[in-house]
């Protein structure tokens, strides 16, 4: 019995040292500092008003949303909202809000903060960008406070994808005297400095706690240094500096894979892309035989499979991307067309398919029936390394079938100008940066009508079947409320676009990040923030 | 002449000599991707190695080279041309005339170079062949270069005005366009001259600034400038000595032409 009782209180005494040290380790884990670079200053810190990275940043580190799609399994999951419902008419949504969920400054949290929020976010006067994800039609959003818990929210008319756009909305509070400074995140706002830093220390009053009860998140604070250079940020991060890089050029993630692989992640394709386009608009300076060439679906065509797609991922990305086959990205697990199949590289192929046209071969130059050389400008941005190397490639690949390409590099402003002013340029090769899951969010490239529809921008009517096939398309998903009446829709759409190729796209960028191994629990994702997308279960 | 200008009138023949005898030094061409050796380092087939497209780097050298030398003087010749033009005219007829002359001067001086030089290049029209795109460029460098030689020789022929030469010949009733011809401009001559081989060195370099800006020498064509560029990713040049040859070749040409200048100079005083 006594060796029964001193057991027992060996026992009880080694569970009590396990409990102070897990409690020691907690509480070193809450000590951690990560830290990282934003590639700008923020250009505000108010979550309604967000449009760039850094702010971005900022908000997804600081503020509380109903919702969240996990990063990972790309699935919408509760966060201070329970449970949701849409209405079938897509107009209307409906939350249940969590209990006993408190403000950084300790102000209660309820269903008026919900419905205060949108009333902001929604105020034409704000001109919020999150806010204009969910304009749909001319009218007021109505807010309905059942209880303080549960709330509903009536727009005007049906918004796509309605659900997922609440990732993007940090909940404010309507009490607090602190208004946007009292967040419902992770972390708070704790210092900032022009041009220099941000620091978010660990709001101690965060709602999510861990399996065992300890309250998230681990980190004490988060320093973001403003540094636009990314030498500068590579040299740091070897340094020991810096924790993470969020999006790794290809060519600095093998510098860095040489001498530490275990720092460096591929995460596979992202959402991102690269294509050309060439100029369809049919008021453009350009002389009319070309613009019957570009309009010409076989002369894109056969121009897209002389372009070998593998040589741009090797050469250019050294094997970190993948060759594009359509608008979205394997990558987009739900949206993704799996039926599309990559157009193989084949310039035989391509001089075969163009003969039919009128185009031919005359001492090595690809001629068209009229007897006028093939010949076009590719413009891209200058100072862009990748793209400039895509165009030297494209340039001698399109060699090989007699067409002659003058790579044209260009500052942004006169290049944005040419291709949204005086539409004088002929090809421009440009990349397409994709955050957002949804078709929804790529409205304003699809629709012959949007200013962003790039090779043949703001028609009054679609000036081509094909066009107005997809006007249709895009109209008929974002007005339907069943997902997967919404993906069969977007499937042709996608079909479409590769069939007539307005866009030739030609690569995939992967997801490259780097984590230093101080930092527990990263699991790097091709989503934005890929490395800091779960920060509250960071610790170091 | 010195042993060290001696010594850069060498090296200068011998970077010439090389640049036009690139197609027998380097017979794989300028333009000829090697999609299976990229990056490589320097080797029996490919002497400086490769670039990031596997394009021969010697190669790429000695032709952006022959790019830079040939068009740079070319360039040189145009704006002091144009600067005598300009500023031995004004200098010349002195009055209302020079003041008019030098403060449009004084304006383009003012105007930042290179944001001019951008803008310039972007309204031109962007179908152009490589070698139109590089004659341009240089063409751009000669039209907006001509400033500062405009002022030294505004100066120079303000003082030649009031020589006794020139006001023996003006008594003498010479028309002012043949004073101008057969006593003013002959003694020029010499700032002419120290002007045009100072704008050389001037010209490559401003041509290099357009080319690490991606806004020079149109690919495939090579430059100094495009050459340039591949330093960008200073981490991993320590272990790539090879990649500072075409900076290396640079700093020699330019301190070359610096000490042909200093003779030059010797020359005309």
């Amino acid at each position: 019995m006594k060796n029964l009782n001193t057991s027992l209180k060996s026992i009880r005494s080694a569970v009590a040292l396990l409990a102070l040290c897990l409690a020691g380790w907690q509480h070193a884990r809450a000590q951690g500092e990560l830290r990282f670079c934003l590639r700008t200053e923020p250009k505000t810190f108010d979550p309604l008003k967000v449009d760039d990275d850094a702010s971005a940043t900022i908000r997804y580190l600081t503020g509380g949303v109903l919702v969240r799609v996990n990063r990972q399994t790309q699935q919408l999951e509760p966060e201070l909202a329970l449970s949701w419902k849409v209405s079938k008419d897509g107009k209307q949504i409906s939350f249940r809000l969590r209990s006993g969920v408190v403000f950084s400054d300790g102000t209660p949290f309820s269903a008026e903060d919900v419905a205060y929020t949108m009333q902001k976010l929604m105020d034409p006067a704000l001109h919020s960008p999150t806010g204009d994800a969910f304009r749909s039609g001319t009218g007021n959003v109505e807010t309905r406070v059942v209880s303080p818990t549960q709330i509903t929210i009536t727009f005007p008319a049906q918004v796509a994808g309605l659900d997922r756009l609440f990732d993007q909305v940090a909940i404010l509070s309507e009490h607090s005297p602190k208004k946007e400074m009292a967040v419902l995140g992770p972390f708070v706002m704790a210092e900032y400095k022009a041009g220099a830093s941000v620091l978010l220390k660990r709001n101690p009053n965060y709602w999510k706690t861990d399996a065992q009860g300890h309250r998230l998140p681990y980190l004490e604070s988060i320093r973001l240094d403003i540094q636009p250079n990314r030498d500068v940020e590579m040299l740091r991060f070897k340094r020991g500096e810096l924790d993470l890089i969020n999006t790794l050029d290809s060519e600095f993630f093998d510098k860095l894979a040489a001498t530490s692989p275990q720092w460096v992640h591929d995460a596979g394709p992202s959402l991102d892309s690269e294509q050309i386009w060439f100029n369809q608009v049919a008021k453009s300076p350009i002389p009319s035989f070309k613009k019957t060439w570009f309009r010409s679906q076989v002369f894109r065509n056969a121009i897209s499979g002389a372009i070998n797609r593998d040589d741009l991922t090797r050469v250019v990305y050294h094997s970190h991307a993948q060759p594009a086959i359509g608008p979205f990205s394997p990558a987009n697990k739900f949206w993704f067309n799996a039926s599309l199949q990559p157009q193989p590289y084949s310039p035989e192929s391509a001089l075969k398919a163009l003969q039919p046209e009128g185009f031919h071969l005359e001492n090595g130059t690809l001629k068209d029936k009229d007897g006028n050389e093939v010949v076009f400008s590719i413009a891209t941005n200058a100072g862009n390394k990748a793209r400039e190397r895509m165009a030297a490639l494209i340039q001698d690949d399109l060699q090989k079938i007699g067409v002659h390409v003058n790579v044209v590099t260009l500052d942004f402003p006169s290049l944005i100008e040419r291709m949204t002013q005086t539409f004088d340029y002929e090809a421009i090769l440009l990349g397409l940066t994709n955050v957002d899951l949804d078709p929804d969010g790529e409205m304003n490239v699809w629709l012959s009508s949007a200013e962003n529809h790039q090779w043949n921008p703001q028609q009054k009517t679609p000036e081509t079947p094909w066009e107005a096939q997809i006007d249709q398309l895009m109209r008929a998903q974002a007005s339907a409320s069943d997902a997967r009446r919404r993906k069969e829709a977007f499937d042709r759409v996608q079909e479409i676009v590769v069939e007539q190729k307005p866009f030739i796209f030609l690569i995939n960028k992967n997801a490259l990040s780097a984590v230093s191994p101080a930092v527990h629990g990263a699991a790097p994702v091709i989503l934005w923030p890929q490395t800091f997308w779960n920060a509250e279960w960071l610790s170091k | 002449m010195s042993v060290w200008q001696k010594l850069a009138y060498a090296v200068l023949a011998v970077v010439v000599a090389a640049s036009i005898a690139a197609p027998l030094v380097a017979p794989r061409g300028y333009a000829k991707q090697d999609r299976e050796q990229i990056d490589s380092a320097p080797s029996r087939t490919h002497w400086l190695g490769t670039d990031d497209l596997g394009r021969d780097r010697l190669a790429r050298v000695l032709y952006g080279t022959r790019i830079s030398l040939l068009l740079a003087p070319a360039a040189a010749l145009l704006s002091t041309l144009l600067a005598a033009l300009i500023g031995g005219f004004a200098g010349y007829l002195g009055g209302a005339w020079s003041r008019i002359a030098m403060a449009i001067t004084d304006l383009f001086l003012s105007l930042p170079w290179l944001f001019l030089l951008i803008a310039a290049r972007a309204m031109l029209p962007l179908n152009v062949s490589p070698l139109i795109s590089v004659l341009v460029t240089f063409l751009l460098l000669g039209i907006l270069g001509w400033t500062a030689a405009a002022r030294v020789l505004c100066a120079s022929a303000a003082s030649l005005r009031g020589s006794d030469f020139v006001r023996q010949a003006r008594a003498a009733g010479i028309p002012p366009y043949r004073v101008f011809c057969m006593q003013v401009a002959p003694n020029l001559n010499p700032v002419l001259l120290a002007q045009f081989w100072i704008s050389i060195p001037v010209f490559i370099l401003s041509e290099a600034n357009l080319g690490i800006l991606g806004l020079g020498v149109a690919e495939p064509l090579p430059s100094w400038g495009s050459l340039l560029k591949e330093l960008e990713g200073l981490v991993s040049v320590g272990a790539e000595p090879w990649k500072f040859v075409p900076l290396i070749l640079l700093v020699i040409v330019v301190t070359s032409f610096q000490f042909v200048l200093s003779r030059q100079g010797e020359l005309a005083a």
